[in-house]
């Protein structure tokens, strides 16, 4: 009975947000919203599981003196001034989101600089990754270079500066005229076709394979033949 | 206007903190790094109070009247269910919320992805050849999807079309690449204003 009944609640779940689909009435209408709404307080409440886990391991590791264990408490410092300052701000302020609220101030201050750099980092180990990967020793590897280099041209004014003056250098030979050449700005043109034209074509192809994929482990998961959500508790 | 001096030196701290990674793994960079993750957990439980349970759960059980009132209790029992995680002996009960999200996911996996997304990206693909443009596209796309279909082996003249797809793919990578490394060369920019306009009031 452990493992037959969430599987019937799957089965009676899926097959009732399909039938939503195709009979758009009471008592179905509605269903699909009412269900929408249902899930996000139910994996609402999975953030407390996901809360005691972080909170558990790091309380272990100050416990046992693992290795690194002052950094721990930064970490729970920072979570617990952080659900204290939002607490408060929804006392006194309605709503932690509030602008001038103490959560704001952490909130503008703390995480967006933190994450902005974070992510600023990641253009560092970008740039060591292309080298890596930009090598063109095979023609699948030049192609790579060939059109993330003309994508980044097309969208810096460096691209546009390269296109006159090449425009300039051609203009020097006797007899041509090419100053109006300018106005192409065949890097944002090139750019344009890349990202329009054969990159949207393999995303496509990629994520029309992917849907498939999702559409097909959807109906496993409904029948009950894909059972690996369960098979852990 | 204090506290956004103070505030300004706090964010210029935690990022130069960060870039301190650049030389190496130190204990600032890990100080800041904790302290992001610490902060980042308070802030995304603060955020489901706030924009999830509260007013879809409180907030409406509150004020809604009757049935809809106290079918409330359904999402929220199930919610209470998803804790039996925390004891040993009752935690295969945390199956039922969980087969309750699966069987949502599923449910929407289907209707939601053929109708949004799959019928329309197909619909967009049927074009008519009369364009080198059009052409490029529905080779492209039709190449591609053959390159993943693994259960037909593509030899002698048919591979053709996996070196067709490859060449795709390979530009699309490319393309997805170059838009990232731009994407993040943004954000460095950003925060180098910020410590250069900002914080030290140099330009």
């Amino acid at each position: 009975m452990r493992l037959q009944i969430p599987l019937i609640v799957v089965l009676v779940t899926g097959l009732l947000l399909i039938v939503t689909f195709f009979i758009p009435h009471e008592p179905f209408g509605s269903l699909e919203q009412r269900f929408l709404i249902w899930y996000s307080i139910v994996a609402g409440f999975t953030m407390l599981l996901g809360l005691d886990s972080l909170t558990r391991y790091h309380l272990v590791r100050i416990r046992d003196k693992i290795k690194g264990w002052g950094f721990s408490i930064v970490l729970l410092l920072g979570l617990f001034i952080t659900l204290g300052l939002g607490f408060y701000s929804w006392a006194k302020y309605q709503s932690p989101f509030t602008l001038g609220s103490p959560f704001m101030f952490l909130y503008t201050y703390v995480i967006i600089p933190l994450q902005a750099t974070m992510f600023a980092l990641l253009a560092f180990f970008i740039a060591s990754a292309a080298y890596r990967a930009f090598r063109a020793r095979t023609t699948e590897a030049t192609l790579l270079l060939v059109a993330a280099v003309l994508i980044m041209l097309g969208r810096v004014p460096l691209g546009g500066w390269l296109w006159h003056r090449m425009v300039d250098f051609a203009d020097l030979i006797p007899g041509t005229h090419l100053a109006g050449l300018k106005n192409l700005e065949i890097f944002a043109r090139i750019n344009d076709w890349i990202m329009d034209i054969p990159q949207t074509a393999a995303k496509r192809g990629i994520f029309i394979g992917a849907t498939l994929g999702g559409i097909v482990m959807s109906i496993r998961i409904i029948l009950g033949i894909e059972r690996s959500y369960i098979s852990g508790s | 206007m204090i506290l956004h001096i103070l505030g300004t030196w706090i964010a210029a701290g935690l990022t130069i903190a960060i870039f301190s990674f650049l030389y190496k793994d130190n204990p600032f960079y890990k100080f800041a790094e904790h302290l992001y993750v610490g902060v980042s957990a308070g802030f995304g439980v603060i955020y489901v109070w706030a924009f999830d349970l509260k007013p879809m759960l409180v907030d409406r059980f509150i004020s809604e009247h009757g049935v809809e009132r106290w079918i409330l209790l359904v999402p929220a029992i199930l919610g209470i269910l998803m804790l039996t995680r925390w004891t040993e002996k009752y935690a295969y009960i945390s199956r039922l919320p969980i087969a309750f999200t699966v069987g949502i996911g599923a449910g929407l996996g289907i209707t939601g992805s053929v109708q949004g997304f799959l019928l329309p990206q197909m619909q967009a693909t049927l074009l008519p050849l009369t364009t080198i443009n059009n052409v490029i596209l529905v080779i492209g796309v039709v190449t591609t999807i053959l390159y993943f279909y693994f259960s037909h082996e593509f030899k002698g003249a048919s591979n053709i079309i996996l070196r067709v797809a490859i060449v795709f793919i390979m530009v699309s990578f490319g393309a997805s690449f170059g838009y990232t490394v731009m994407a993040r060369i943004s954000l460095l920019i950003g925060r180098m204003f910020f410590l250069l306009s900002d914080w030290l009031h140099i330009i």
